[in-house]
């Protein structure tokens, strides 16, 4: 057996990865440790969507009521909007498996860009909610909608916090998908993109899943 | 053959402060955990001292009522955020879990590093909320005080601790995929320490509890600064929905806490008593099965809360089965001892206060998670007795034990063993002094979080206090003893405990990259020669 | 009856008065049974295995010449035995432990009712005939008497060491508990639930007194007409005859003959016209419409305090209305 002076030594001819004996197996790890977060992800969300249900059961009717104040037509179209940013991210991942690295850059940015546009939208929403005095916080002349204050406040309450928080965790994945495209314009991912592209797509996936229960949620419940 | 080469071990593999405070080496992390939550250690045992000095006497005379819920609130927080929850997995467990799989770091070693400078980033927030005046809500946060009438540091502090909790996050989902992925060749499930175990159940725990605790958090600063009224009756909101949500977390959390010191206690044992671990399947089963149940159970803190018979019916009976995993890891334990060969080193000492200490903060568990007595006992210092029996007698006699055991391999320095011992002695005495007496005044009906309290409890306080004193010694004199030896003590060989496990076949202090080759595992867990009759 | 238990309890509480509070009821001193069981069970436990563990520490230390031959590391018999035992002793805790609990809900015949409001810092009583005291709670002895408790403010925890009861009073809806005290006396009572800066201030004293003694201090602290007169003034205050006495104006559910019936809802359920539906209905008309009204009630939040809407209840209460029943978790004549 030749004696190999350092560890380096061992791990250059080992092929090894790191702490990884081979590429697979830092690839595997990698994708536990992305589904081990979003599996922490559904626990966070999980909170909120309990408080929701626990509150809908509480107030029945005069909850579900205030969903009238939202509007469905923009809610829809930022669920569109999200479908298509999965499609685009989709399509960004089976182009970094093909190593065509322009064209994946082109799909993250799309993504993000999409991203961006349901970001605005709902900026535009919450703006418009504002000027109609449907925010319910103390100091700002919360004008409840119906006869029942107390569950509107916890429906509006829960509805900006909620998608708030979405709308957080959509700014990071945007920011993801553009520092992805910008590092695969500039070449400085490695030989194996195709790794982070995936691993990015699936906080993707998971966010845009996350919305796909809020729309309903919030913006259909009484209906 | 294990070659020594003092120049290349971890400690001395680079001397710069950016090389450690830019280190992606899971040992050098584990160092800085160590000295971090060693000065938070301390910082919230003062607040202790004081609370104790105030206990003294029934008056409310040593300092004013505001300051002293500020200071029991404090002392919470930081310990259970900034001390025992990082304490074990992040000390021991970074450096351990590579080396007894035989790998060369955690799988994410840049995540390692990130999660201890959020660690310290929540930290400080913690305490710049000391510093403007700190927080009088009780580490528990109950709104509507919290929310809309406690005027103090409540959402500093809420940030702090929602920073440190996705250092713990970081922390579990690194362990579980390094379980998963990076074992030696030959380390199969059912091979590997139970330290491992535990950590991997804890890790569990850390990562799909602490998101629940982060949104209430959230909730709780948005409705201090916006007024939204989530949690506030007077706006349609619920109060008990805050205490199952925090609960929902903070049950898991204390198994947190004392999962991996029990991981420790199965390792000390099967060393000093030379003997394989009895019931090995079982106790890793039970470690995974606390981890799981433990989210089953929280409403047994709400007993008296006003949510309805039924549920606390149903939370009663799933909290008695939560103590049978831990029942059956005490007998394990002892039935480990028979027919082993047993030396009193200082770990050992350690693990048997453990035992001792744990058994009977987890029976007094019971009489909490029975109904009909736990309406006399709860929010009284019968409730303070028992968890600090878990705690502090549990976790942290388990935390102190790993650290005398490991501490070889750690610094390459042994210890001065009469100190050690001597110290353990006096920990397990002290603590008892303490806390016994409070098993008796919560009997009696002195409740919890008291400033001044009725005469007829001050014999108890007064003996607590005294107790007080002695523990404090137990954990001033490690302080001192370790830290001598760190840089003057005589050095360590590989293997001075002549322990099983793949930690013991490197030198001590291990080199930078931990193994010089990949070790390949054929035998079980502690593997050690049997007697022969 | 009351005075043999009192001596049987004298006799029991005497030597262990320094650990024991006293025992003033039947409850208490059950739970003080309970509580010896468990002690005398952990500590058959923790000798057991605190003997077992030093027995093998002396006779297997290293060195020692005792027989280590063929050491067993798992024994599904005895792993079979220390899962299952133990199951059995949790469910005899369990079931006891239960019981116990289960005593302390529903409404025995013949209860009084006293309300308890928790308030930063300090504990508002008032008795149904009208009396009020702060930080003190006079209670008719060998008479069932419950507490609706609530708060103004935070969650406080309304704590009575000698009944081993305690429950809390949370803002913004009623809890209960009842007991039933057999030793006249004075015993301390104390907030137990974290509420701010004079939380531990927040204690008081509670006063059990024979029956003629306390019907003699009710009529002497009478300050002027009962809850319910109290809650007639108020219900002409806040002007709730307008929709529920006015049948042709407006449609509002009659409250004569309501407190205790049966309530049918809207959505097909019902409720119990108890105290916390009265109190949901003042303050959150919305949460529960009965059927074949429209949701038109509008909220008294913030309006009415919660001593007027205590005694709006008891004013409805006075209007009739079948008892609630006993509950299944209290059979007559059981002690609580």
């Amino acid at each position: 057996m030749p004696i190999l002076n350092t560890l380096d030594d061992q791990v250059a001819a080992s092929g090894a990865v790191g702490q990884f004996p081979d590429r697979m197996e830092e690839r595997h790890a990698s994708f536990m440790g992305m589904w081990a977060f979003l599996a922490t992800e559904m626990l966070f969300f999980g909170a909120l969507f309990t408080a929701y249900a626990v509150y809908r059961i509480h107030y029945g009717e005069a909850f579900t009521q205030t969903s009238k104040v939202l509007s469905v037509f923009w809610g829809a179209a930022n669920t569109a909007i999200l479908l298509v940013s999965s499609l685009t991210v989709a399509h960004a991942v089976r182009a970094s498996r093909l190593k065509r690295k322009a064209e994946c850059g082109l799909w993250l940015g799309t993504s993000a860009l999409l991203g961006l546009l349901f970001l605005g939208i709902k900026i535009m929403e919450w703006a418009t909610d504002a000027r109609e005095g449907h925010l319910p916080w103390g100091s700002l002349g919360f004008n409840p909608p119906g006869l029942h204050p107390e569950a509107e406040r916890i429906f509006l309450n829960l509805y900006f916090i909620m998608t708030g928080i979405h709308g957080l965790h959509l700014f990071i994945g945007i920011g993801l998908l553009v520092s992805l495209a910008v590092r695969m314009r500039r070449n400085r991912l490695s030989d194996a993109p195709e790794l982070p592209v995936e691993i990015a797509g699936l906080y993707w996936h998971f966010v845009d899943i996350v919305w796909i229960f809020l729309y309903p949620l919030f913006y259909l419940a009484g209906r | 053959m294990i070659a020594e080469n003092p120049t290349k071990d971890y400690l001395h593999a680079g001397h710069s402060v950016s090389s450690w405070l830019g280190t992606t080496d899971h040992k050098r992390i584990a160092l800085l955990y160590l000295f971090s939550i060693t000065g938070f250690f301390f910082l919230a045992a003062a607040a202790a001292l004081a609370i104790r000095i105030e206990l003294l006497t029934p008056e409310g005379d040593f300092v004013s009522a505001e300051t002293y819920n500020r200071l029991f609130t404090i002392h919470g927080v930081i310990m259970i955020w900034f001390f025992l929850i990082p304490s074990i997995p992040t000390v021991l467990g970074n450096f351990l879990l590579p080396l007894m799989l035989g790998a060369k770091d955690l799988a994410f070693p840049r995540l390692n590093l990130a999660s201890w400078y959020i660690f310290l980033i929540g930290g400080l927030f913690t305490l710049a909320a000391l510093i403007a005046g700190g927080v009088d809500t009780g580490w528990t946060f109950y709104p509507p005080y919290s929310t809309h009438f406690a005027e103090s540091a409540v959402v500093l502090t809420a940030t702090g601790i929602f920073i440190a909790g996705f250092s713990s996050i970081i922390t579990g989902l690194n362990f579980i995929v390094t379980i998963h992925t990076l074992r030696a060749p030959g380390l199969t499930w059912f091979r590997l320490p139970l330290f491992v175990w535990t950590l991997y159940a804890t890790s569990l725990i850390l990562a799909l509890a602490t998101p629940v605790l982060a949104i209430l958090l959230l909730l709780v600063a948005v409705e201090r600064i916006g007024g939204m009224g989530i949690f506030n009756p007077l706006q349609g909101g619920d109060p008990l929905l805050f205490q199952h949500l925090f609960w929902f977390y903070s049950h898991p959390a204390v198994y947190i806490m004392i999962l991996p010191s029990m991981g420790v206690v199965s390792e000390t044992i099967t060393c000093f008593a030379r003997k394989r671990l009895f019931g090995y399947k079982s106790t890793a089963f039970a470690s995974l099965a606390i981890a799981g149940y433990g989210f089953l159970v929280w409403g047994h803190h709400m007993f008296t809360a006003g949510q309805s018979a039924y549920s606390s019916l149903i939370f009663s009976a799933l909290s008695f089965l939560v103590a049978i995993p831990s029942a059956i890891k005490v007998f394990n334990w002892t039935a480990t001892l028979y027919k082993g060969s047993i030396s009193l080193d200082t770990p050992m000492l350690y693990a048997l206060g453990f035992i001792g200490l744990f058994t009977i903060g987890g029976l007094t568990g019971l009489f909490l998670a029975a109904l009909g007595l736990d309406v006399h006992i709860h929010d009284t210092y019968f409730v303070v007795a028992h968890f600090h029996y878990i705690m502090v007698g549990g976790a942290v006699m388990g935390y102190m034990g790993g650290i005398h055991f490991w501490w070889p391999k750690i610094s390459g320095r042994r210890y001065n063993e009469s100190m050690g011992r001597f110290t353990a002695i006096i920990t397990f005495v002290g603590f008892n002094l303490t806390f016994f007496p409070q098993f008796l005044a919560g009997y009696l009906g002195m409740p919890r979080r008291y400033w001044q309290y009725d005469p007829s409890f001050q014999a108890y306080q007064f003996m607590s206090t005294l107790g007080a004193t002695v523990l404090g010694l137990g954990y001033l004199f490690p302080l001192v003893y370790l830290g001598w030896s760190f840089f003057r003590g005589p050095r360590a060989g590989a293997n001075p405990w002549e322990a099983a496990g793949l930690e013991w076949q490197t030198p001590s202090p291990p080199p930078k990259h931990n193994f010089s080759g990949t070790p390949v595992v054929n035998e079980e867990a502690y593997a050690y020669p049997e007697y022969p009759g | 009856m009351t005075e043999g238990m009192g001596k049987i309890m004298d006799f029991v509480a005497t030597p262990l008065g320094a650990i024991l509070p006293p025992v003033i009821s039947r409850h208490a001193a059950s739970v003080d049974l309970f509580f010896g069981f468990m002690v005398a069970l952990s500590a058959v436990l923790v000798l057991g295995i605190a003997g077992c563990i030093l027995y093998f520490l002396i006779k297997f230390r290293r060195g020692s010449d005792a027989d280590r031959s063929r050491p067993k590391h798992s024994s599904v018999v005895l792993e079979a035995a220390w899962i299952l035992i133990p199951l059995l002793i949790m469910t005899v805790i369990f079931l006891w432990g239960a019981r116990l609990y289960l005593g302390m809900f529903g409404k025995p015949a013949g209860v009084e009712t006293i309300y308890v409001t928790g308030k930063q810092w300090m504990w508002k009583i008032r008795h149904t005939q009208g009396a009020g005291e702060i930080n003190a709670l006079h209670v008719p002895l060998g008479k069932p008497v419950r507490l609706v408790l609530s708060s103004d403010d935070v969650i406080h925890s309304f704590f009575l060491p000698a009944l081993r009861l305690k429950r809390d009073a949370v803002p913004g809806r009623f809890t209960s508990f009842w007991f039933k005290a057999d030793r006249e006396g004075e015993f301390p009572f104390f907030c137990a639930q974290f509420c701010g800066v004079d939380h531990s201030g927040m204690t008081g004293k509670l006063t059990v007194m024979l029956p003629e003694d306390y019907a003699a201090w009710l009529r002497g602290e009478n300050p002027g007409g009962s809850l319910a007169q109290a809650g007639e003034k108020a219900f002409g205050k806040y002007g709730c005859g307008a929709c529920h006495g006015n049948p042709e104006a407006v449609r509002a559910p009659p409250l004569e003959g309501l407190f205790g019936s049966q309530v049918p809802l809207q959505d097909g359920g019902s409720v119990l016209a108890d105290e916390s539906y009265l109190r949901e209905s003042i303050y959150f008309p919305a949460k529960k419409i009965v059927a074949g009204y429209a949701p038109v009630m509008p909220t008294f939040a913030g309006v009415i305090s919660e001593e007027e809407a205590m005694s709006l209840i008891a004013y409805i209460r006075s209007m009739g209305g079948p008892s609630p029943s006993p509950s299944e978790n209290a059979a007559p004549g059981e002690s609580p």
